[in-house]
């Protein structure tokens, strides 16, 4: 990450724009006419553009999925729905901020949204630590998917997490078992679920929130067994390593779909979600609905039956 | 995933912990030990209680009727998806695994009866690969729930794992989701699940099946957990205390049933099993 806000491959980019900026505002004020210029310049960014995004690598990918202004769930949820009304608390322990969830209607239709927060700035982000969950945030979220199954209320979950929350408090309050009851549980909610996964996912942290129906993925979102870097400590002895464990544990969208792990991806907008928060959201809206009203034709036994099956097949082996 | 962070140590060989020899040091309390008597004492130390770890067969012998375990999917060999590197090719990481071990993956399972009863039993290998849980993991602990639902018999699974394993990426996770998924099927039969945690159990296997038993039991001072000792004194910046992550921790903050010492294993599960069963 480079000083500013930016990426360093995002540079040249912003520099382009900048010029642009500059030369639309001098030719306004001294009335020149720049404007072939200014096209010309235009066209240039547009070339640039396509140019680095069209080969991004996995490890650019997910300094994207990073990126210090990209959309977090709370962004979605305030583009996307209407009517929020944030409830809180695992009715056990505490309010884990790190994942924020409640009622919310998209075009009407009733919904749950349960999605892992992260902060905009030194405050924010210690209040929701980072995007990580401890036990009471997936006992939280358990909790309330479990209140809209009982009511039959759809649930949709945003999930972008560095990793479940590694600490002794977490620890001790059953960080395991909570990630292991909520996979089981999510498994037979008879409900409709359907994961986005909007930036990071990593590894228990994200699977914690993460068994569903449709699983969508942003196009430079990431979801893995482990984070680079925790790959790179473990495999190669150097977190320094982590754009080669990126590569290795293909980690990326397309690597995803390849597998038959996730169910389709979403483009973003032009330079990344983080360049136009309205129209990723708006993005993800359109599948959020499509995806809604193809579950809705389901009865609860189909819808159940084809979320163990989708679970059930996958895994790549031999048999000799 | 946490074993591999205990190199430089060299990975544990199916008999690393037990030796070759006649005599033998505790590795906990450094007593001289005659291996005959180690070996009548299901591998515990009489001095100090350590249980030494052992090999899959070994649970078999101390859990099964003698000559009653039949296994299945035993042919279940690994692929390799990514075309996964490290240090090390994966599939080359899986021939030396299968060479050393004579075994085709990090678990093993099959039916057999307990004190007459018929379970479907699954018990993994640390010595493969850290006991770490791939696709052929992931399926063969689905079959062995699959054929306790099917048959109406208790389901014990014996784990002993570092956790998913990174060589398979994102198919490893999702075997979490896979297993557990069809242990929410058992869990609406009346088919009782033992789970059995043996040292270490931690990370993804902690974080899905092995702790989803009807009952979670555990050998004394196993290392049990979800994050690895090392990255947590990283994140919070502090020692961690020695009793972290063993099973009397876990038991103390309550996600234990019991802690079973090895010579009782066999009659505690039998009898757990009896009051689940109708």
């Amino acid at each position: 990450m480079a000083a500013g806000g930016y990426l360093d491959f995002e540079k040249p980019i912003l520099e382009l724009e900048k010029k642009i900026r500059e030369m639309k505002e001098f030719a306004s004020g001294e009335e020149i006419e720049l404007s072939s210029e200014i096209v010309s310049l235009e066209r240039k960014l547009q070339k640039l553009q396509n140019e680095i995004f069209s080969k991004l690598s996995r490890w650019q990918r997910v300094q994207l999925a990073r990126h210090p202004n990209r959309p977090y769930t709370l962004d979605y949820i305030s583009h996307i729905f209407t009517d929020f009304i944030e409830l809180h608390g695992d009715r056990g322990y505490a309010d884990d901020k790190a994942v924020v969830c409640g009622f919310v209607k998209l075009d009407g239709q009733k919904a749950l949204v349960v999605g892992q927060q992260k902060g905009r700035d030194t405050k924010t982000k210690l209040m929701r630590n980072f995007g990580m969950m401890h036990p009471e945030g997936y006992r939280k979220a358990l909790r309330l998917m479990k209140t809209a199954a009982h009511f039959g209320v759809p649930i949709f979950i945003f999930i972008d997490t560095p990793g479940a929350y590694p600490g002794l408090q977490a620890e001790e309050r059953g960080q395991a078992e909570a990630i292991a009851r909520n996979i089981r549980e999510m498994s037979v909610l008879p409900v409709p679920i359907i994961i986005t996964i909007i930036g990071e996912g990593a590894s228990g942290g994200a699977l914690g929130i993460g068994v569903g129906d449709v699983l969508l993925m942003l196009e430079n979102a990431w979801y893995s067994v482990i984070s680079p870097e925790g790959c790179a400590a473990i495999l190669w002895r150097d977190q320094a390593k982590a754009p080669d464990a990126a590569e290795a544990l293909k980690v990326s969208a397309p690597d995803l779909l390849e597998l038959k792990v996730i169910d389709k991806i979403l483009p973003e907008p032009t330079g990344g979600a983080h360049r136009n928060h309205q129209l990723a959201a708006q993005i993800v809206k359109g599948e959020l609905l499509a995806s809604l009203a193809q579950l809705k034709q389901l009865s609860t036994q189909e819808l159940l039956q084809r979320r163990l099956d989708k679970f059930r097949s996958i895994g790549i082996y031999d048999e000799i | 995933m946490e074993w591999f962070r205990r190199k430089p140590q060299p990975p544990p060989t199916e008999r690393k912990e037990i030796p070759d020899g006649l005599w033998t040091k505790c590795n906990s309390c450094g007593e001289i030990i005659y291996v005959r008597e180690l070996e009548k004492s299901l591998w515990v130390c009489r001095k100090c209680s350590y249980h030494f770890r052992i090999r899959p067969e070994d649970y078999m012998a101390i859990l099964l009727d003698e000559g009653s375990f039949q296994e299945y999917d035993a042919g279940l060999v690994s692929l390799d998806p990514l075309g996964f590197r490290d240090s090390k090719k994966y599939p080359d990481r899986i021939a030396d695994a299968r060479r050393k071990t004579m075994k085709n993956d990090a678990v093993i399972c099959g039916i057999a009866t307990m004190a007459g009863r018929q379970v479907s039993f699954a018990v993994m290998d640390f010595s493969f690969i850290g006991g770490s849980m791939g696709s052929v993991v992931g399926e063969k602990i689905s079959r062995a729930i699959e054929r306790a639902i099917d048959r109406l018999i208790p389901l014990v699974i014996v784990s002993c794992s570092g956790g998913a394993r990174m060589q398979e990426g994102i198919l490893s996770l999702l075997q979490m989701a896979k297993t557990s998924a069809l242990l929410a099927r058992l869990a609406q039969t009346k088919a009782p699940y033992v789970s059995i945690l043996t040292n270490p159990t931690t990370a993804g296997v902690m974080a899905s099946y092995a702790s989803l038993g009807d009952v979670i039991i555990a050998e004394p001072g196993a290392l049990l957990g979800f994050a690895g000792r090392r990255v947590i004194e990283q994140t919070i910046g502090q020692k961690l205390p020695d009793d972290f992550q063993t099973s009397e921790f876990f038991m103390n903050h309550g996600f234990l049933d019991k802690i079973v010492p090895r010579p009782e294993l066999r009659s505690t599960v039998s009898s757990l099993l009896d009051y689940m069963s109708s």
